[in-house]
């Protein structure tokens, strides 16, 4: 059953992510590319990792791609025009690319041990109880840290945002 | 039979079917009641045509809209016209799964069930966007536009304030947050002496901008836009986002009723002695009093068929009134009563409050969401986590 919903889930977000490359529209784009937040969001919850799986699809599939949406919206933007490419880039990126995948795959295999292999459901560390008490224990100061970060950004946008000064 | 019944998938799908059926039928009549209150505090009648009383004007608005053609507009994104209806339809059909109508009666208890909600709810923005976007007309953008602005900044009060409800029940199962006001002996709209009161007015207006309607409706303000967003859509496809509209209603009024209204509880759920008055007086009172008011109306009837029909109607509600004396059914029914007891309420404040506020302009509209409804919500969950901290 969950090797089912694996591979549905993967290959699902696999198109998504082929067609967001291939679309010439944005919006046809940002919506493949919310088909495979919301798919990755699947294969979070198939590992265990029932938290992530719904922060994922509020914080990426809702609030980011939302606004992702609403800028194309607003610049109007049409269909990409494809540049004429020239010949020997067609017949040599698609072999260079194949051959990318099948190094790093390689060396990914190579790096990490079998014995670290992940099983679906195995992680038990995915509830929302022992995802807060690791982030305000174990990674508080990156956590303070990076909401710091965030809220030097939002002043940082309303500084910009701000007509007089 | 034994075996399917206890079946582990049998209830689940069981309550997916009845979702499924019930739900359209309920957004029909709830369109119905929205009518008759909005007339009747207008001082007019409302739909009286069709059936006794227009009992039966949706069923025929419904057969109505089926069969209107279906028009695509020629320069429209048409893959996205047609796919937009249903992003909206299907994540607010979707919410329903975890909400628990009962401690049985429910599609799945899941351990993040209101973050499932949340999600849900944030990407049945794009239902809207891009059904406006992909009409090419003025209207629907401007709709969309407003609507997407409207949706983003109102959920971040909406989730500030559910955030209360959260830390007081300490889970963000639905089932558990629930059980956990049984536990503490008081709904949570009045936890915390009291304080928790303020987290959920900010739920509730909150949730009235979410579902776009009046005072917050200017996605869809007819007198500017048409009809917004949809504007463009006619037939089935405006049905089904009629149909999403409403069921987003459902779905933020049972949050409101699951988080802060105590779920299926009775009122004062730990009050031992209430149990039998409360339990078996409350869908007697309320089934009673609908079946007489629909005696009493027979004699008004033009002709002899409605008559009968408000006579069968009135002695099946004397019969649901009947049933729930028995203990064998009161048991189970009696916390779904209760559930849709609250719903009920809080839909038909929501009708209330379109029938009594005019709109709201759009800075104005902003000002509430960013400048009153987060500070408010961003207080009060530091006073209730103060005061719940001081409680232990």
């Amino acid at each position: 059953m969950e090797g089912l919903l694996f591979l549905t889930f993967a290959t699902i977000a696999v198109l998504c992510a082929l067609n967001l490359v291939l679309q010439t529209h944005p919006i046809s784009s940002a919506l493949s590319l919310i088909g495979v937040l919301g798919s990755i969001a699947v294969l979070y919850l198939l590992l265990g990792g029932e938290f992530i799986a719904a922060v994922q699809l509020i914080v990426y599939a809702g609030a980011i791609m939302v606004l992702f949406v609403f800028v194309i919206m607003l610049l109007n933007t049409g269909a990409e025009k494809q540049p004429t490419r020239k010949i020997v880039v067609t017949w040599i990126s698609l072999p260079l690319l194949f051959t990318f995948i099948a190094l790093a795959a390689m060396l990914i295999a190579q790096q990490v041990p079998k014995t670290e292999v992940v099983t679906f459901g195995g992680f038990s560390g995915g509830t929302t109880l022992s995802v807060g008490r690791s982030l305000f224990t174990q990674y508080l100061l990156p956590f303070e840290v990076t909401s710091i970060l965030i809220l030097i950004a939002i002043l940082g946008a309303v500084v910009l945002a701000r007509k007089e000064i | 039979m034994n075996a399917i019944f206890s079946n582990p998938w049998f209830l689940p799908l069981a309550m997916t079917l009845v979702i499924i059926g019930v739900v359209p039928l309920a957004v029909a009549y709830t369109v119905l009641l929205e009518r008759k209150v909005l007339a009747d505090m207008q001082v007019r009648l409302g739909p009286m045509r069709v059936g006794p009383h227009g009992l039966l004007q949706t069923l025929a608005d419904a057969v109505k809209l089926l069969l209107k053609e279906d028009l695509i507009p020629a320069a429209s994104n048409k893959g996205m016209f047609r796919f937009a209806p249903v992003i909206s339809f299907f994540t607010a059909a979707t919410s329903l799964a975890v909400i628990p109508f009962s401690r049985v009666f429910h599609v799945v208890d899941v351990n993040v069930g209101l973050l499932v909600i949340s999600a849900l709810s944030s990407v049945g923005i794009l239902g809207i966007i891009l059904g406006g976007w992909s009409s090419n007309s003025h209207y629907s953008l401007l709709g969309s536009l407003r609507g997407g602005a409207q949706l983003i900044s109102y959920e971040v009060a909406l989730s500030l304030a559910l955030v209360s409800g959260v830390m007081a029940a300490g889970t963000l199962s639905m089932t558990g947050i629930v059980e956990s006001q049984l536990h503490q002996g008081v709904w949570f709209a009045f936890g915390n002496y009291g304080l928790m009161f303020v987290p959920f007015m900010v739920y509730f207006i909150s949730s009235i901008a979410e579902t776009n309607r009046a005072p917050f409706d200017l996605p869809e303000a007819e007198s500017e836009l048409v009809a917004g967003y949809f504007t463009e859509y006619s037939g089935f496809r405006y049905a089904i986002y009629f149909l999403a509209e409403y069921t987003a209603m459902f779905v933020v009024g049972s949050v409101a009723v699951t988080v802060f209204w105590g779920g299926w509880l009775r009122p004062f759920p730990n009050v031992a002695w209430l149990a039998i008055p409360l339990d078996y007086g409350g869908p007697l009172a309320v089934f009673a009093a609908t079946g007489a008011l629909c005696l009493y109306l027979v004699k008004q009837q033009p002709i002899k068929a409605y008559a009968v029909a408000m006579v069968v109607v009135g002695l099946a509600f004397f019969g649901i009134a009947i049933a729930y004396l028995i203990p064998a059914f009161n048991a189970p029914a009696v916390p779904v009563f209760w559930f849709l007891l609250k719903l009920f309420v809080a839909l038909y404040v929501m009708i209330w409050l379109r029938g009594t506020f005019p709109r709201y302009r759009y800075d104005q509209l902003m000002n509430i969401g960013w400048k009153v409804m987060i500070p408010t919500a961003l207080g009060a969950l530091f006073l209730n986590a103060l005061v719940g901290m001081l409680r232990g």
